[in-house]
């Protein structure tokens, strides 16, 4: 469960987000939409913590992220925008690392390790260096090791950015299994199909704001559009930023 | 956070970070062969060059028989008798004159016995020969020098004669006599050739940590891979200290892989024909471990500050070979203006260990204060940076790329 409330972030005299609330729940997929600079990476990178709002508060699980980062980065898995694997290391080493630094060792880290690497079906490229790697493997490699300290909550940046057709299938039931073991699952995105076809929870944010919150019916219903994509554009107030 | 399981758990995280780094820049081709191959074994192959360049010099000018064209040799059969037993081989006139001889560089030096010798002989005046040669080129100095002081002995010895001939003792032309007390020893006159050597040691450390601090920071970030690292639950001054460690320990086997190459082209070095003595065995090893411990890590810090900064990994590179410059401030100075050492320069990172290290030279040891003065004025200095660095790292400017 992440909750957010009136969170603020300026960087110099651009205020990129200017009172977003919302709270993503457990056992749902939540969607941010929104286009580009409309402040979801922003919102994003202080929920998992990298940044510090300049107002507002976030609780993950109940736990203050603003005044214990580290406590409630162990709740949390994430898959920023950047997500560079070590080259020189192999699938297995690169999941291991991050399984350490959660404090993980011994038969419970090659455990957790492995199951990592046979939910996300990396058995047969695991021990090769991801030097090399299709954008589809970099992606799964990053979704393990972010992941393999069984996260409560998932935050994902943009997660189908550079994935192929099959890539983007499968990532979305990897999603949908996340949300069916009951966990909270918050993504960003400015693909209006990716949004509709996944998420039980839809925020759009414009201008660093939250123009609605709702299921894809109930945003349907308030704006009296025919389509998802209209509503979106009556929302935001036109299409610019993002894709169908 | 501040608890005491929570220190211990930012350390083992700082443990698997220190690790991770060392285990994935041992994979590297670029850094190992940098930190480990060519850093370590450039400033003693450097050395034994330079060592054996100038021995060589050293010896040629000594010993060697020196050639000299010589126009006029008819007139004066017994100065040449005199001259070519002290070392000089006359050699036939040259067709083009002794001006042109000069001007061509065919020779460094021609010696004119001009006609007008025997007679100026006989009558007891100064008898006239001419040097030609060309001040402006270097490698003339040294036969010049030595034919002037040929002709010297000879003029000198003449004039003893003149005066024993004449019932006079020869000391008469010697009203004050000046006598050389040289008080440098075997060790100290080696000192002077070896005053390059801490920076030697200076630049490997800096050359053996370099490529860690860029890969470990400026590089970690370029390749997108420094965000999903800080999204773990560990904090950055960890996340610090086992960047740095992995940095300090890179540059520190350098060193001592360094100190190895020297001790074993000391070995071979001909130090024995130069009349000095050179121990830069085991012993001298440890002493410099010692001594430049502290400044590995000052160095570490500080091209960690530098690079953690760096737009990407090129700039970094950039800024570092800059900062690559400052070790050489103190070795300048010490050879342009050659300070008394006093207790306080010793505490002067840099320059405190080019001292040390040429005490180690001179054979004198490093003393009990200069020791300590070194080792906590550095270790402050680097603890300083560490503060500071820590302090730049939590901005978050630093972990978003582009």
């Amino acid at each position: 469960m992440i909750e957010v409330r009136e969170l603020r972030k300026a960087f110099g005299k651009v205020q990129a987000v200017d009172g977003v609330s919302f709270a993503a729940r457990d056992g749902a997929i939540t969607g941010l939409l929104g286009p580009n600079g409309a402040g979801k990476t922003t919102t994003l990178r202080m929920l998992y913590t990298l940044m510090r709002p300049d107002a507002g508060s976030i609780r993950v699980d109940g736990i203050d992220a603003v005044a214990d980062a580290l406590a409630a980065r162990r709740h949390l898995g994430v898959l920023p925008d950047a997500r560079g694997l070590y080259k020189r290391l192999s699938a297995r080493e690169n999941i291991a690392y991050y399984a350490r630094l959660h404090g993980l060792s011994g038969s419970a880290l090659r455990t957790r390790v492995e199951t990592m690497i046979h939910l996300l079906q990396l058995e047969a490229e695991a021990g090769r260096r991801t030097e090399g790697f299709s954008q589809g493997q970099r992606v799964k490699v990053a979704l393990a090791r972010a992941l393999v300290h069984d996260p409560h909550n998932v935050i994902l940046d943009e997660p189908g950015n550079g994935l192929d057709v099959m890539a983007t299938r499968a990532l979305r039931g990897f999603l949908r299994n996340l949300r069916d073991e009951g966990r909270c699952v918050l993504f960003s995105s400015h693909i209006m199909q990716e949004v509709a076809a996944l998420c039980d929870r839809i925020v759009v944010i414009a201008h660093g704001r939250v123009v609605a919150e709702g299921s894809s019916d109930e945003l349907r219903a308030r704006t009296g559009a025919a389509t998802l994509e209209d509503a979106f554009v009556a929302l935001i107030g036109s299409g610019e930023g993002l894709a169908a | 956070m501040s608890t005491h399981g929570g220190f211990a758990r930012g350390l083992r995280a700082a443990w698997t970070v220190y690790l991770k780094e060392v285990r994935e820049n041992l994979r590297d081709k670029r850094t190992v062969l940098n930190a480990l191959i060519t850093g370590p074994l450039l400033g003693p192959i450097l050395f034994g060059m330079i060592f054996s360049f100038t021995l060589q010099r050293q010896l040629s000018e000594a010993d060697k028989p020196l050639p000299v064209p010589v126009i006029g040799a008819q007139h004066a059969p017994n100065l040449l008798h005199a001259l070519a037993a002290q070392g000089l081989v006359v050699e036939p006139p040259p067709a083009q004159g002794a001006v042109a001889t000069i001007r061509s560089h065919a020779a460094k030096v021609v010696l004119v016995i001009p006609p007008g010798y025997d007679a100026a002989w006989r009558k007891g005046q100064p008898a006239g020969v001419e040097l030609y040669y060309d001040s402006a080129r270097q490698d003339s100095g040294t036969p010049v020098r030595r034919v002037k002081r040929m002709l010297q002995v000879y003029a000198s010895t003449i004039a003893a004669q003149r005066l024993l001939v004449r019932g006079l003792a020869p000391t008469l032309l010697r009203p004050v006599a000046a006598e050389d007390r040289d008080l440098a020893t075997p060790q100290s006159r080696s000192a002077l050739m070896f005053s390059i050597l801490p920076y030697f040691f200076v630049l490997t450390v800096f050359l053996g940590g370099m490529y860690l601090a860029i890969d470990t920071t400026a590089g970690e970030r370029e390749r997108q891979s420094l965000e999903p690292l800080l999204a773990n639950p560990v904090g950055r001054g960890m996340l610090l200290a086992g960047k740095l460690g992995a940095t300090v320990s890179f540059a520190l086997i350098s060193l001592l892989l360094s100190c190895i190459a020297f001790a074993v082209v000391g070995r071979f070095l001909p130090v024995e024909k130069l009349d000095i003595v050179l121990d830069i065995g085991p012993r001298f090893a440890a002493w410099v471990l010692l001594l430049m411990a502290p400044l590995a890590l000052l160095l570490a810090t500080l091209q960690t500050l530098v690079s953690a900064f760096a737009k990407s990994y090129r700039e970094a590179q950039t800024y570092l070979s800059i900062l690559m410059l400052l070790p050489v401030i103190p070795s300048l100075l010490l050879a342009v203006m050659p300070l008394q050492p006093r207790p306080w320069m010793y505490a002067v990172p840099l320059l405190g260990q080019q001292l040390g290290i040429m005490d180690l030279v001179r054979g004198e040891g490093v003393g009990l204060v200069p020791l300590l003065a070194v080792l906590l004025g550095t270790s402050l200095a680097a603890v300083l940076a560490f503060v500071l660095t820590r302090w730049l790292y939590a901005s978050e400017r630093l972990a978003v790329s582009a």
